[in-house]
């Protein structure tokens, strides 16, 4: 009995950490910047490019900072997701463009100027929201990605939850779902605003 | 006419690549050098089985261009590190650091060596001992006997 018991434990074992193994996503990095400040920024507002907005305009608010551009592809289908979002008066969006133009392939950023990039920037971020709805409360532009790299960002879309002390509560890496949303993203904001 | 059909196809196939102009040359040997040391160090994450210092992926780019201009600004390979790891955590290097979550990670292979060559003493003690405790009686040794010495029983 025992000959045979031991063998068909240490399989079912093998087979339950295998299933945990394929259910895990590798290309979900836990970020080190949960339960730290937001790093500070000041950029420009594709909606009025001569102001600029810094996290510390939120301060005393629970808000959502969302990783978004045009060229990716995975922004296109989360951005239904973000407008009925947007809906939600317990929710404050603000997006933060990432790497416009100099990260659309088809573009050689090298071969244009910083004013003609900042402009084509804006046009194209103005055009998708004409098409497909303006979910943002703001949005600015980080053109090089700078601000990006200081969030850790390696994946667009990224979605982080900032609380009224401007500490990171959550990060969500890749497109925003209805299930994350309502399952994490809601109950969070609710315990975060009181 | 086929020869001259190749010489165009050939001629075509390259308008569909386009590579991303050389980057300016480093001024600076030894700021090149280190930016492969450390780099080579670090995961890509976008591609994660490949290094910073390998990766053609545009976010490895922007690392690298962030690095040399640390280097430039003249940080130490520890601030360097530290600054990878502030942002996106220790998965991004290859040898990560000794600390409580990651003790599984450096000691489990030697545990599980451990464990196997204990499991294994201690069967093969086991059977040792099942062995000796049971020894022939005088008949099954008459037996074994009888055939050791019988020719005819490899027939």
């Amino acid at each position: 009995m025992n000959r045979f018991l031991w063998p068909l434990i240490g399989f079912v074992v093998l087979v339950v950490l295998l299933a945990i193994g394929l259910k895990l996503d590798p290309s979900d990095v836990p970020s080190p910047l949960i339960g730290k400040p937001a790093p500070a920024f000041s950029l420009a507002r594709v909606d009025a490019p001569e102001q600029s907005f810094s996290p510390q305009d939120m301060q005393g608010k629970v808000w959502l900072l969302n990783v978004w551009s045009t060229w990716c592809v995975s922004c296109r289908q989360e951005h239904p997701v973000l407008v009925e979002m947007a809906k939600n008066k317990a929710i404050t969006l603000v997006g933060l463009n990432y790497k416009e133009v100099r990260g659309d392939g088809d573009i050689d950023a090298d071969k244009i100027t910083p004013d003609a990039e900042r402009t084509l920037a804006l046009q194209r971020s103005n055009a998708w929201f004409k098409q497909h709805g303006n979910p943002y409360s703001l949005s600015v532009l980080d053109l090089d990605g700078r601000v990006g790299i200081d969030y850790g960002v390696y994946g667009v879309p990224e979605t982080y939850v900032i609380d009224k002390g401007g500490v990171i509560r959550f990060k969500q890496t890749g497109p925003m779902t209805p299930d994350v949303f309502s399952g994490k993203i809601l109950p969070l904001v609710a315990e975060l605003s009181k | 006419m086929r020869v001259w059909f190749i010489v165009l196809m050939l001629a075509f196939s390259t308008l569909g690549v386009q590579a991303k102009e050389a980057a300016p040359l480093a001024q600076d040997e030894a700021v090149e050098k280190r930016l492969v040391d450390i780099s080579s160090e670090l995961r890509c994450l976008v591609c994660q089985n490949e290094s910073l210092s390998g990766s053609r992926a545009e976010l490895a780019y922007d690392l690298r261009r962030e690095i040399r201009s640390m280097i430039k600004d003249g940080k130490s390979d520890k601030e360097i590190m530290g600054f990878m790891v502030d942002r996106y955590g220790d998965f991004v290097r290859y040898r990560p650091p000794l600390k409580g979550s990651t003790l599984l990670l450096w000691f489990g292979p030697g545990l599980f060596m451990v464990g196997g060559l204990s499991a294994l003493v201690l069967y093969l003690r086991r059977r040792n001992k099942a062995i000796e405790d049971a020894p022939l009686s005088d008949e099954e040794q008459g037996e074994a006997d009888r055939l050791l010495t019988s020719k005819d029983s490899f027939q």
